[in-house]
């Protein structure tokens, strides 16, 4: 099976990975086709016999990165500052019931680590490559997404007893 | 969190499902001993639950067509190339791929920005490469003022990219005048004499990449793409597209990785 195949069957998992991460359909999907013309621009550097998956959520999140601070010429506190943005907007009720609200107002690393563990169901190694961070920072983040999701649809402020994360 | 012996790694791995067989005893002890612990992780493993079956309708969507397109003809193409050329192919075959696209990557601004910048690098390659005396405004031997000068005035941090593993090595480099500022110029050349060269610019517009592609103007053969702001293209005369392929592509994986 070539590589583009393999491309095609993994557009599915781009789109559902990219829905929850960016939130809405069109914006996902626009993130999804920037992802497949760099990747089908960057095959030759994709080294045959490794995880094709890793790579494509690789180049993934490198767009997003690259789309996001190109928005911030224009925007400089999106991403950056979502709980106070958000908080702005809603006075001081932090209660966010909607789990797909909730996700959108976690800081974006927090969020693509959690995604890419729950929804991907990588192994916190594959996440850490994909991502290009020590698996120890993939813990923390995997921790704190996961306190403040918990709080957030709890209509809670986060624990501040965070722990030691080996 | 006294216990050594938990951690909150472990805790996490035990709700994804990760935790190897030989922790679960300390872990199920642990929460045994720490309702609250328990409590909460519970509730992770919960939410864990509720974000699959959130989104686990994406999957069964269908693809909308324009995401697919690229893919498919990019493979029809790919499933008739000779085996072996395996790097060969899998450019080429992404060249036939944005050419059947009919999208506007390949007919819109971003991709007649990007043909108009390789027209000038194959002018500026037939102007300078068959210059004896003066091929180069500053040499290879100066290259790290060369690339620093360069970097300066185009206001990006350039790389003139090593190409001894393909057999060319940097003469040096000169200033151009672009369509719409300064433009960086590297000359190579291999030990037979031939010249390949590399146009550098950083003001095309941002977020239109384009795929590496390839075009001809006479005898020049030019391999172009653009990433981000910054657009290259790798030019030379009598040598072969395969040939020029192999410099290009050893100059764009050094210039951008992925």
């Amino acid at each position: 099976m070539n590589e583009a195949t393999r491309l095609v069957e993994l557009i599915p998992r781009l789109r559902r990975y990219a829905r929850a991460l960016v939130g809405d359909r069109a914006t996902a999907d626009d993130l999804v086709q920037d992802t497949l013309e760099r990747a089908w621009a960057k095959l030759h550097l994709y080294r045959r016999g490794t995880d094709l998956r890793a790579w494509l959520f690789t180049v993934m999140h490198n767009v997003h990165v690259n789309r996001v601070r190109a928005s911030r010429v224009t925007d400089t506190l999106e991403d950056e500052m979502p709980e106070l943005a958000q908080r702005a907007s809603q006075g001081d009720a932090l209660l966010v019931r909607d789990l797909d609200r909730a996700i959108g107002r976690l800081p974006a690393e927090q969020r693509a680590v959690l995604l890419l563990v729950t929804l991907e169901e990588m192994s916190y190694e594959e996440v850490a490559r994909t991502l290009g961070i020590p698996i120890g920072t993939v813990m923390s983040r995997l921790s704190r997404a996961r306190d403040k999701l918990r709080a957030m649809m709890l209509g809670q402020p986060t624990t501040a007893k965070l722990k030691l994360v080996k | 969190m006294s216990d050594p012996l938990v951690t909150e790694a472990d805790l996490q791995a035990y709700v994804d499902g990760k935790l190897p067989d030989e922790r679960r005893a300390a872990v199920t002890a642990w929460l045994a001993a720490h309702p609250e612990d328990a409590e909460r992780i519970e509730s992770y493993r919960q939410l864990a639950e509720e974000l699959r079956t959130s989104y686990e309708g994406v999957l069964a969507e269908p693809v909308p067509e324009r995401l697919e397109r690229m893919l498919r003809a990019g493979r029809a193409r790919r499933a008739a190339l000779v085996a072996g050329w395996v790097a060969v192919g899998v450019v080429l075959g992404a060249i036939a791929g944005w050419q059947l696209r009919g999208t506007p990557a390949t007919t819109g601004p971003a991709a007649d920005a990007a043909a108009a910048m390789a027209h000038r690098a194959v002018v500026a390659h037939a102007t300078y490469s068959p210059e004896v005396r003066h091929p180069v405004e500053v040499g290879a031997d100066q290259e790290a003022h060369l690339v620093a000068w360069l970097s300066k005035r185009l206001g990006t941090q350039l790389r003139a990219p090593k190409l001894e593993g393909v057999g060319y090595s940097l003469v040096g480099g000169r200033l151009l005048p672009g369509e719409k500022g300064p433009v960086a110029h590297f000359m190579y050349q291999c030990n037979r004499g031939t010249r390949v060269t590399l146009y550098v610019r950083s003001d095309m517009a941002p977020n239109r990449s384009t795929a590496f592609r390839y075009a001809r103007e006479g005898t020049v053969g030019v391999f172009y793409w653009v990433d981000s702001k910054v657009g290259y293209a790798v030019s030379s005369a009598d040598i072969s597209k395969e040939d020029l392929l192999n410099v290009a592509n050893a100059a764009y994986q050094q210039l951008n990785p992925p």
